[in-house]
């Protein structure tokens, strides 16, 4: 872009996030160029062999081999499924969601009942500890903790994931416009976008979920929706604008197919592999920016519906004596966090050959 | 070199223009519109006919957003009214920046002293185990919710062993000259040095918690470049020609391996006064931060006005700087 008069501000954040609307461009031609291929493999057999292997084994001489003629998708999943890193990531994912999908079946006692009310005294006792049954004891109004967790990562998935379908939405439609109509259009979309990428994300978040007038488990999937928009915006028309120029694109104009057609069936499932990269690391992002909302009071205000972030707010006030109330929320949100960071960065690696990190 | 400082300058301006025009539209589709955020839900109809007459809101509304600049810029930001009521936004904010700033200061001297050496070492040792533990510790950097390792933080130093203050910023019994609103630099001006030292030990807790983001985003961006300058040409030629390993490494490397790491420092900026908004909560310190939390819960939107606008040309600010400062140190950026 030569003539951007914001280009300044948040020029390495849109540098990471146009580098990776980048490697949709490539997405053709990679496959066929076993250098890229074979360079690649070896970053990855580097990562995930913890110090061990240095330069290409044997293994991954296969990979080249076989390389020659996957798709893209399939040489990823090829190096996908040695690395331990995305390995790891992918179980922590897979259990999180398991969890959240049979919560309730999982759950051993109903969170929203006090069974340990009567054990709850106000000045000695506020916190039932642990007892048969109870493994991880109660909260301060006698729900059982463990429960609670349980459900609770119903909660944090379903923010999560509709906090990134709204910003995927919403960036899929400013992207798509942008990239494809070009002109006026894209400068417009692309000046706001890039004022909003000029706003601290959790500043912006809050600005929205204070126009609410009631905060509620909708206004907190909105507000961290909207901040992740322009990452959205900016990721496809990127990939959009690398693909324009590319052959299969002309190919396709030549044959005499509707532009509208080249855009969603030739040009936007190639900018896939990106957005999907960059999905799941603002999944984890998402996650904890509304465990951050809920702890100011921005969150589902109903403690019926338990919530990690919105647990781990209450439990505060009881930190001296009972830190395990904070600890045990935490813990959860950072795992799940960690495991789609860890998916997301070598999901990003093996999409993007130059990657190193 | 003049020419780029007036050139981003006037970005600046047309970015804070739009960002103001933008905070106009939100107040005024805040909940029951700017009357109500003002005079509350109780008014009578003739004070709200009357506010709304005497506020313009009447008028078109370009006339309406020109007025609402003209008082901005005059620094009329309206008076509290949660928060401190019947004072003015702008003086709340005045007294209670210096507080975050002095916390943001510490905390990215803290993460930018800590990451780069770091970074720069696991690059060095690249897929050796402490490069390996150095990623990890960094991804959990990212994925702990900074308000968490707040409480533990807290709980460790400062309740379970009482090394360190739980909250505030100056203990209560220390009777300190105020100057600046700088409280360290408060004590070292009037050469107080109880009091300085006491306001110092305040701000440990908080601008570690504070510095963990910064930190690992720093240092894997200080990683990856290092790692990339290290398989650059000219590093290949100051080899060959017998430079020591010392040149090679501050001269060639190092300095052209910062570069990209001056803007992320930039960057970090805007993420450390969203921190800052959880660890001042926590730890009860009485910055724009944890007044901003406050304002929101009482819905004191005077207060979050001058915050919003102020944390976000702050921000640009700060990029402003780094541009330049960027420039000054990569000529290569002037010509572009």
């Amino acid at each position: 872009m030569p003539t951007n008069p914001f280009s300044s501000f948040g020029d390495r954040k849109k540098r990471r996030i146009d580098d990776l609307a980048a490697t949709a461009g490539d997405a053709e031609r990679q496959p066929a160029d076993d250098a890229k291929v074979g360079a690649a493999a070896t970053g990855s057999a580097q990562h995930a062999g913890n110090g061990g292997t240095q330069g290409p084994t044997v293994e991954d001489a296969g990979a080249i081999a076989g390389g020659a003629g996957q798709s893209l998708l399939a040489s990823a999943w090829e190096r996908l499924r040695r690395d331990k890193v995305f390995l790891v990531g992918a179980g922590i994912t897979l259990v999180f969601v398991l969890l959240a999908l049979f919560a309730p079946l999982i759950a051993p006692h109903d969170p929203t009942k006090g069974l340990l009310l009567n054990q709850v005294r106000q000045m000695t006792n506020p916190v039932p500890g642990a007892q048969p049954g109870f493994p991880l004891g109660g909260d301060t109004v006698g729900r059982d903790l463990l429960s609670r967790l349980i459900v609770g990562s119903r909660q944090t998935l379903i923010v999560g994931v509709f906090a990134t379908l709204g910003g995927l939405a919403g960036g899929l439609t400013l992207g798509t416009l942008a990239g494809a109509l070009g002109g006026w259009v894209d400068s417009f979309v692309m000046r706001a976008v890039d004022v909003m990428l000029s706003i601290p994300s959790l500043l912006l978040a809050i600005s929205i979920a204070a126009l609410a007038p009631e905060p509620s488990q909708i206004t907190l999937i909105i507000a961290i929706a909207v901040v992740q928009v322009p990452i959205f915006a900016r990721l496809l028309r990127g990939s959009l604008l690398a693909q324009r120029s590319s052959d299969h694109v002309l190919a396709a104009r030549a044959l005499g197919v509707r532009p509208v057609s080249i855009i969603f069936r030739h040009m936007l499932p190639n900018a896939l592999g990106p957005v999907i990269v960059q999905a799941t690391l603002v999944l984890a992002t998402s996650i904890i920016d509304a465990a951050a909302l809920s702890f100011l009071g921005l969150g589902n205000p109903d403690d019926r519906q338990p919530e990690w972030g919105a647990m781990l707010g209450t439990a505060q006030q009881y930190l001296g004596d009972y830190p395990h109330l904070a600890v045990f929320p935490a813990l959860c949100i950072i795992v799940v966090a960690l495991g789609f960071t860890l998916m997301g960065e070598s999901l990003r690696e093996a999409l993007d050959p130059k990657s190193r990190r | 070199m003049l020419r780029f400082v007036l050139r981003r300058l006037l970005q600046m301006v047309g970015v804070v223009i739009v960002l103001s025009f933008l905070l106009f539209v939100w107040l005024r589709s805040l909940p029951g519109g700017t009357v109500s955020a003002i005079l509350g839900e109780r008014a009578t109809p003739q004070t709200r006919a009357a506010l709304t007459k005497a506020l313009g809101l009447d008028q078109p509304i370009w006339v309406q957003y020109g007025s609402y600049a003209k008082r901005l810029l005059s620094g009329d930001f309206g008076v509290s009214t949660g928060v401190l009521p019947g004072t003015d936004a702008l003086d709340i904010f005045l007294t209670r920046f210096p507080a975050t700033l002095e916390l943001s200061i510490l905390a990215i001297l803290l993460a930018v002293s800590a990451a780069i050496p770091l970074g720069y070492l696991a690059a060095r040792r690249r897929a050796t185990w402490f490069d390996n533990t150095s990623i990890l510790v960094s991804l959990v950097g990212v994925a702990v919710p900074v308000f968490f390792l707040a409480f533990l933080l807290k709980y460790y130093f400062a309740i379970e062993h009482n090394w360190l203050p739980v909250s505030g910023r100056q203990s209560s019994g220390v009777d300190a000259t105020r100057v600046t609103g700088f409280f360290v630099l408060d004590g070292i001006i009037t050469q107080e040095w109880d009091a300085a030292w006491d306001a110092f030990k305040h701000l440990i807790l908080p601008a570690i918690a504070l510095a963990t983001i910064p930190f690992a985003v720093i240092f894997r961006i200080t990683r990856a470049s290092v790692l990339d300058v290290m398989e650059e040409d000219f590093v290949r030629t100051a080899r060959s020609k017998g430079l020591t390993q010392r040149v090679i490494r501050g001269r060639h490397i190092l300095r052209n391996a910062l570069l990209p790491v001056v803007t992320i420092i930039g960057l970090q900026v805007g993420g450390l006064f969203a921190g800052a908004v959880l660890t001042e909560t926590v730890f009860n310190f009485g910055g724009v931060g944890e007044t901003l939390a406050t304002a929101f819960t009482l819905r004191d939107y005077s207060v979050l006005q001058v915050i919003i606008l102020a944390a976000a040309i702050t921000y640009v600010i700060v990029n402003l700087l780094v541009d330049i400062a960027y420039a000054i140190i990569d000529p290569r950026i002037r010509t572009r």
